[in-house]
């Protein structure tokens, strides 16, 4: 039978992708653009965040209540962007293969499950004074609880095999299954009669919300995302590194067990 | 009503969480490097 079809190089898209997926690659790549994203990170964040509590307008409603929205609506928009992220890495690793994305995915569950947990904290402390409840069962609240749990689910189940590849596929599964929750989540507030707000911000229509608050929104928003994505590329290169580390020794452990195999014989 | 402990808690908590796992990756990632570069010096990046 002749196999040299399964051995040939990959061709278009296929071949591009695993270019990528070369660890030493990725290493010398992401320790480039490691330290440029997160300064961008840092630095865009704290200029949001500092804007948004000093200088930005409080709000002629809610007051200065308003403020906890620069670190709620990154969050949120991250908390859905970030499992868009563990999606897209979950088909890479499902049909391509693809080494790092196992890796990415893995590394991208605590991190999203983190800033979910930052959206629903500060979602409740800013729905108490302005709701006068810490929690409602509202259908936006809910989807995003949903979401956490999902985010909490993967990182168990990528851990819960003793092989890691094993782990990577049914986690990968479970991204793609709860991506469900995400069209849920995003037409939630127009799909039922919701305690939360509807979108302020939208791709097809101008903004209703003040300029001024805007601006800080925009850098608080951009900065979390460019110190999410520092952060996951921190953490991949370290999960490269481990895996390399954890090859190199059960090869050297291989090796002496071979030669006492050998002394015995 | 002061709104002022909801957004010190607010800030608070993100803080803590956004320095935590910015720190921990930066640890894993240089605790990984000195390992490797001890087990494989050719490995060091």
């Amino acid at each position: 039978m002749d196999n040299s079809a399964a051995y040939a190089p990959r061709s278009g898209s296929g071949r591009t992708l695993h270019r990528f997926a070369n660890p030493g690659r990725f290493l010398r790549l992401s320790g480039k653009v490691l330290p440029w994203l997160s300064a961008l990170g840092l630095s865009l964040t704290l200029i949001g965040l500092g804007w948004g509590l000093f200088w930005a307008p409080a709000d002629w409603q809610q007051g200065d209540a308003v403020r906890i929205m620069y670190i709620h609506v990154p969050s949120a928009m991250l908390a859905s962007a970030g499992y868009v992220g563990l999606a897209i890495c979950s088909v890479f690793s499902l049909v391509w293969r693809h080494p790092l994305a196992d890796l990415a995915a893995a590394e991208i569950g605590p991190v999203g499950a983190a800033v979910t947990f930052i959206c629903l904290t500060t979602g409740s402390l800013w729905g108490k004074p302005m709701w006068g409840a810490w929690w409602v069962w509202d259908a936006r609240l809910t989807s995003v609880l949903v979401l956490f749990f999902l985010y909490l689910g993967h990182i168990a189940l990528v851990r819960a095999f003793d092989s890691p590849e094993r782990g990577a596929r049914a986690g990968a599964i479970l991204a793609l299954v709860g991506a469900v929750d995400l069209p849920i989540i995003k037409f939630s507030v127009n799909w039922w009669n919701t305690l939360h707000q509807p979108a302020t911000i939208t791709l097809t229509g101008a903004p209703t919300m003040y300029v001024g608050m805007l601006w800080p929104l925009l850098f608080s928003s951009l900065g979390m995302m460019f110190g999410f994505v520092a952060i996951v590329v921190a953490r991949t290169r370290a999960g490269v590194m481990e895996r390399r580390i954890r090859g190199l020794l059960l090869a050297r452990a291989q090796q002496e067990a071979g030669t006492m195999v050998d002394m015995v014989a | 009503m002061t709104h002022l402990p909801y957004i010190l808690a607010a800030y608070g908590i993100a803080a803590i969480v956004s320095v935590w796992f910015s720190v921990d990756a930066w640890l894993r990632m240089g605790r990984a490097r000195r390992r490797l570069a001890a087990i494989d010096p050719r490995g060091q990046r």
